[in-house]
């Protein structure tokens, strides 16, 4: 697989950084991994939650209808005059808010307006049935609404945990071995500049060495070369040579001209 | 601004049978606003597939709801719509009504459930 990583300059301080950056993202994976988990821990609190109250839902709404069919029984079809009769909500619902490891979960809460608004227990019969029905109803529709809240709850739930197992599956498997790729890529590289610079000073060392023996092998031949001329020079006692050559070097020197500027 | 936009839902809107709407509408749960646009929808036999759709997607969309309740019987016509949508608000929930017992195993949210832990 080819090694998938940043584009950074092979740098010691970049090595640094890149480290950094390296803890930085094990800490926010381990931190994310434990939100997940958080959140998988409730999810499946709600989960059976959910399932209970829709079985008991099931119970519920059955007997609200029963009272209902008693109504019908005593009083005849009432549900025109029921449609009707709808103006405003008496039975709202108020939101609240839970905090679940940074997710805002809502919760609705029955929300019953003072009041009633039932002109119906006027119809003259069967008025008692009709707010027996009633309290029934309200008593399921409260059920429902705490069944809204958890499935509100499980939806969200369900939303942020997704997104949470992305993130951290991503930090997992993408941002650390790339970062960890950053690394041993600079790892390399340095390593690389530092066998380049050793080889570098090894030649030159050995450059050095090299010209330091011959520069000695040279004075070796010099000092024998002087050796033989004083030999020379006591042998046949010729001081007019040297003397003619210093009085070459005079006029040389003499010949410098003044008006030459350069 | 999340929690205003929670806070102003607070109606309860039902499609369903009229045993259904008229017990929920005998709780108090009936609502016409100020455009005349009631929060219940009465489906019987006449009552088409388009209305019933037009209807759900238009309490979706409005701000004050913030529970649908739906007929199991009814949300079975529109599932396509269901199935789709997966907004958190507002809640859509399937009820049983009286002459179809409540099936667990068509609910929308119960199928992701049994989806997502494979029991």
């Amino acid at each position: 697989m080819a090694a998938v990583r940043d584009n950074v300059f092979p740098t010691r301080m970049n090595l640094t950084v890149t480290k950094a950056r390296l803890k930085g993202a094990q800490t926010g994976h381990s931190l994310l991994k434990r939100k997940s988990e958080a959140l998988t821990t409730r999810f499946r609190v709600i989960v059976r939650k959910i399932e209970d109250a829709k079985l008991k839902m099931g119970k519920v709404m059955q007997n609200a209808s029963f009272s209902l069919a008693e109504v019908a029984y005593i009083t005849g079809d009432i549900s025109y005059q029921v449609r009707e009769s709808a103006k405003r909500a008496t039975f709202k619902v108020s939101a609240k808010q839970e905090n679940v490891s940074g997710v805002l979960l809502p919760a609705f809460e029955p929300d019953m307006q003072a009041g009633s608004q039932f002109e119906l227990t006027g119809l003259g019969r069967g008025g008692q049935q009709i707010q027996k029905a009633r309290a029934v109803y309200i008593k399921a529709v409260e059920t429902l609404v705490e069944l809204a809240s958890l499935q509100t709850a499980f939806v969200i739930l369900d939303e942020v945990i997704k997104l949470t197992n992305r993130r951290v599956n991503a930090i997992e498997y993408v941002i650390i071995p790339r970062i960890e790729n950053t690394i041993s890529y600079i790892n390399s590289e340095l390593d690389e500049q530092d066998r380049e610079e050793f080889y570098r000073l090894k030649k030159i060392q050995g450059k050095k060495k090299d010209r330091a023996a011959a520069a000695a092998a040279a004075q070796n031949e010099l000092d024998e070369l002087a050796k033989l001329s004083i030999q020379d020079g006591n042998l046949h006692s010729e001081i007019g040579l040297s003397e003619d050559q210093s009085a070459a070097r005079n006029i040389l020197a003499e010949q410098v001209d003044e008006d030459i500027i350069f | 601004m999340a929690a205003a936009t929670h806070k102003e839902r607070t109606l309860i809107a039902a499609i369903g049978d009229e045993d259904t709407v008229t017990g929920l509408l005998l709780a108090g749960i009936g609502d016409i606003d100020i455009h005349q646009r009631p929060n219940f929808l009465v489906v019987d036999a006449k009552t088409t597939q388009e209305q019933i759709e037009e209807t759900f997607t238009a309490f979706t969309k409005r701000k004050d709801i913030a529970i649908i309740l739906i007929n199991q019987h009814v949300a079975e016509v529109i599932r396509g719509i269901l199935d789709e949508y997966n907004a958190a608000f507002p809640t859509v929930l399937e009820i049983p009504s009286k002459d179809h017992p409540y099936d667990p195993s068509k609910d929308s949210v119960l199928k992701r459930v049994q989806l997502l832990f494979g029991d």
